[in-house]
């Protein structure tokens, strides 16, 4: 056995070997080197949700990438890129499930994605393990980057806010701008929306205000008349609820109807900002608060991806990471540049640890979406948060709000 | 001897975990609702809005588990296309709702709108009769004699064909129902809080169920297909055409679908590609509840498991203090469902299926 193994090394070795008499400086990697011969495409790979109630999550960061991808003609030295797609359907079983197969397949050379945190959770062991690096457009569980997040976390970057800063924010909007002092919360069992909401708790009680109820919701719920009862019985003045798109808009549909709910402040976050959940909401929608990454902010590439934007999908952004996933895209793309290993006759070496250290070394990258360098745990994002305000314009059809009401 | 002894033993456990079981259940409910309703935190409002809103989602309930213990009872198969037959029903609904709103005849007036509604409504049935007899034309037919697993297989298929298939012609997105103003409006009573839409819902819901009650123990064709759920040589033999029984059956439970899924849009707004699992879910279990097979065990299991959902996490768990009560109404409705089949295993009002059971 150990005879045979030695004897492959070997084999291994002198090919290698061989391969450097050639002239081709076949690097070395001990997560191990894609090779991309001659002729074959370069193949960058998406995961995210791309079905459901949340498809425009999804869609629209899938599309910021797509505009990533036009703007470097869709060429790395020459090779085309391909853009393959995953659907992670927003749950950990879908993202376990896309990121088995993606693991698998040995032409991937880095990953943008994924959408949903649940995702992440539930694929990202498989993807370090395979010595890939995917950087995520918009998932926001701060534990995902946390400090102590384990090797599993080994290759997960990411280019949204962590909800340290958006719970934080929304608390102190609540509480310093609105002036309001009771608020309940309510979250759908997601890693998202879980951490958002108790983010959002911890801060509010720190600046003073008070958590009268933290309730839960299934994401596959339709009659949330019992959950909102429960809330109307603690009486807040303020109803929090950072969930997604279809139970969010039964929540606002439906709170208006339920005694003493009729004038509650209604927030939700980044995961309903988008035309579909106005949509689903209805006019109830109108006067409620979403918060979301910060356009204003944004640097001043965003205005030229806009066009783009408007030539490629042929509306306004429908959902709030197209930027952030640009951004990603490019990162991962500047780290390729980087690392990449290329032959005389067109081959191209990427090795995978040296790409996923160089990602992790991204300094003062210009992105749209900010100047971005990535943390040691990988945060590459620009925190910059804001509260919009959903009018007659946004139920009436239009999208996206014209300016945040906060900061 | 030694086995014998190990059975009883075993066999006593059981029934000592059963009997456990049974009294914590009761005991929780009993002694849950007590404190709820002594803590006198929620006010009559609050009870009397949480009874409507289950009586509403129940009727919607009732509606779709009749199609499933009809189809039950005739060919002792689970259909389980069924919750998508309704979700496609809602979307012919909506797109009759979305034409009638551009004509501006949705809202013209109170009795325009009752009129469109009907109209959604018959749409919706038609078009969910036509795709079910497709499926069963397709899916079922061909292995009427087949072992029992095979065409629950193919019901499985048949459900995957039917949700994709909407999603690659629809999208994957939301449809929201557009408004119908009226049936927003309060009803003009005093002691109760209660909507046009609640009173149209539990109106359309019990004249349907009424109307599929005389036309199956009323009418020739019902006695048909009572005959071939009895006993389908026998029915033969007696010069009943049974493929028209059974495709009747269909017809009719779909059409109780589709219109079922009108009503559930106009409830909830939103409907998607995905969105008839949930409800169709929940009303296999309201049929099983009260016992499959019976038309009117489906009606009555799909009003309980309504209440149950709506008003008994409420009541029975929020005098112990339980946090996070809301997302266990599914917990609550199932805890119910095996306690009922515990207590009476072949549900409330009984399976009503004679003959050879395979």
């Amino acid at each position: 056995m150990k005879l045979r193994k030695l004897g492959a090394l070997a084999v291994v070795s002198a090919l290698a070997f061989g391969a450097c008499t050639q002239g081709t400086p076949a690097p070395s990697d001990e997560l191990g080197v894609i090779t991309i011969g001659p002729n074959d495409n370069v193949h960058i790979a998406f995961w995210g949700v791309l079905s459901g109630a949340d498809a425009s999550l999804g869609q629209d960061s899938l599309d910021g990438a797509k505009i990533a991808l036009a703007d470097h003609d869709g060429k790395f030295r020459g090779h085309d890129i391909t853009l393959s797609t995953d659907d992670g359907q927003c749950t950990v079983e879908g993202g376990a499930a896309a990121a088995a197969k993606m693991a698998a397949d040995s032409t991937i050379v880095g990953l943008v994605g994924s959408s949903c945190s649940d995702e992440a959770v539930g694929g990202i062991k498989a993807i370090s393990d395979a010595g890939l690096t995917t950087i995520s457009p918009s998932n926001t569980r701060p534990a995902l980057t946390s400090p102590d997040r384990g090797p599993d976390y080994a290759g997960y970057l990411r280019t949204a806010h962590s909800d340290a800063f958006q719970g934080k924010a929304v608390a102190e909007f609540v509480y310093n701008e609105l002036g309001k002092t009771t608020a309940a919360t309510i979250h759908d069992g997601s890693a998202y929306a879980e951490a958002l909401q108790q983010v959002f708790a911890d801060e509010y009680t720190a600046l003073g205000g008070t958590i009268v109820i933290q309730e839960q919701v299934g994401k596959d719920t339709t009659d949330m008349t019992p959950v909102l009862t429960r809330v109307a019985g603690a009486n807040p003045e303020v109803l929090y609820y950072p969930i997604f798109v279809a139970a969010g808009g039964f929540i606002t549909d439906q709170a208006r109807d339920v005694p003493g709910l009729e004038n509650t402040v209604l927030i939700g976050s980044d995961g309903m900002f988008t035309p579909d959940f106005v949509e689903a909401a209805g006019p109830n929608a109108e006067g409620m608060y979403l918060s979301s990454p910060n356009f204003s902010a944004f640097q001043a590439g965003y205005t030229g991806f806009l066009e783009k934007y408007q030539a490629l999908v042929g509306s306004a952004p429908i959902s709030a990471f197209h930027a952030h996933a640009y951004d990603a895209f490019n990162i991962l793309y500047a780290a390729l540049d980087k690392v990449a290993v290329e032959a005389d006759d067109g081959t191209i070496y990427i090795p995978k640890k040296a790409l996923r250290d160089a990602i992790y070394a991204t300094k003062d990258f210009q992105g749209i979406t900010g100047i971005l360098s990535c943390s040691a745990s990988g945060d590459c994002g620009a925190p910059l948060i804001a509260v919009y305000q959903i009018t007659a314009r946004e139920v009436g059809g239009q999208w996206p709000p014209e300016a945040p009401v906060w900061p | 001897m030694q086995v014998r002894l190990a059975d009883r033993v075993t066999d006593l456990a059981i029934a000592t975990f059963l009997w456990a079981f049974r009294i914590s259940v009761v005991l929780i409910v009993v002694v849950g609702s007590f404190l709820t309703l002594s803590s006198g935190k929620y006010g009559l409002e609050t009870w009397t809005g949480l009874v409507i809103t289950g009586l509403t989602t129940g009727s919607v309930y009732a509606l779709v588990a009749l199609g499933y213990t009809m189809v039950y009872g005739i060919l002792r198969m689970i259909n389980f296309a069924h919750g998508d037959i309704f979700m496609i029903g809602g979307f012919a609904g909506y797109f009759a709702g979305l034409a009638l709103s551009r004509l501006g005849f949705l809202n013209a007036n109170a009795i325009a709108s009752l009129i469109s509604i009907m109209i959604m409504m018959v749409v919706a049935g038609v078009f969910a009769l036509v795709v079910a007899l497709l499926v069963e034309r397709i899916a079922y037919r061909p292995l009427r004699n087949a072992p029992r697993l095979i065409p629950l297989i193919s019901a499985f298929g048949a459900s995957y064909f039917l949700e994709y298939s909407v999603k690659g012609w629809a999208g994957p997105g939301v449809y929201a129902f557009p408004d119908v103003a009226v049936l927003d409006q309060l009803v003009p009573i005093d002691f109760v809080r209660i909507k046009w839409l609640d009173v149209l819902v539990v109106i359309a819901a019990l004249v349907m169920m009424a109307g599929l009650y005389f036309f199956v123990m009323r009418t020739k064709v019902g006695t048909a297909i009572r005959a071939v759920s009895e006993d389908k040589a026998t029915a033969a033999l007696m010069g009943i055409d049974v493929d028209r029984a059974i495709v009747t059956t269909f017809a009719v439970g779909a059409a109780m679908a589709g219109a079922a899924g009108v009503l559930f849009g106009l409830m909830f707004r939103q409907i998607n590609y995905f969105s008839g699992f949930e409800p169709g879910l929940k009303a296999f279990t309201a049929a099983v509840l009260g016992g499959i097979g019976n038309i009117p065990g489906a009606m009555l299991g799909g009003l309980f498991l309504g209440q149950v959902e709506a008003v008994g996490p409420q009541l029975f768990l929020d005098g112990f203090g339980v946090p996070g009560l809301a997302g266990l109404a599914k917990a609550v409705g199932f805890t119910m469902l095996v306690l009922i089949l515990v207590f009476r295993p072949s549900g409330l009002l009984g399976e009503r299926i004679s003959g050879t059971r395979a």
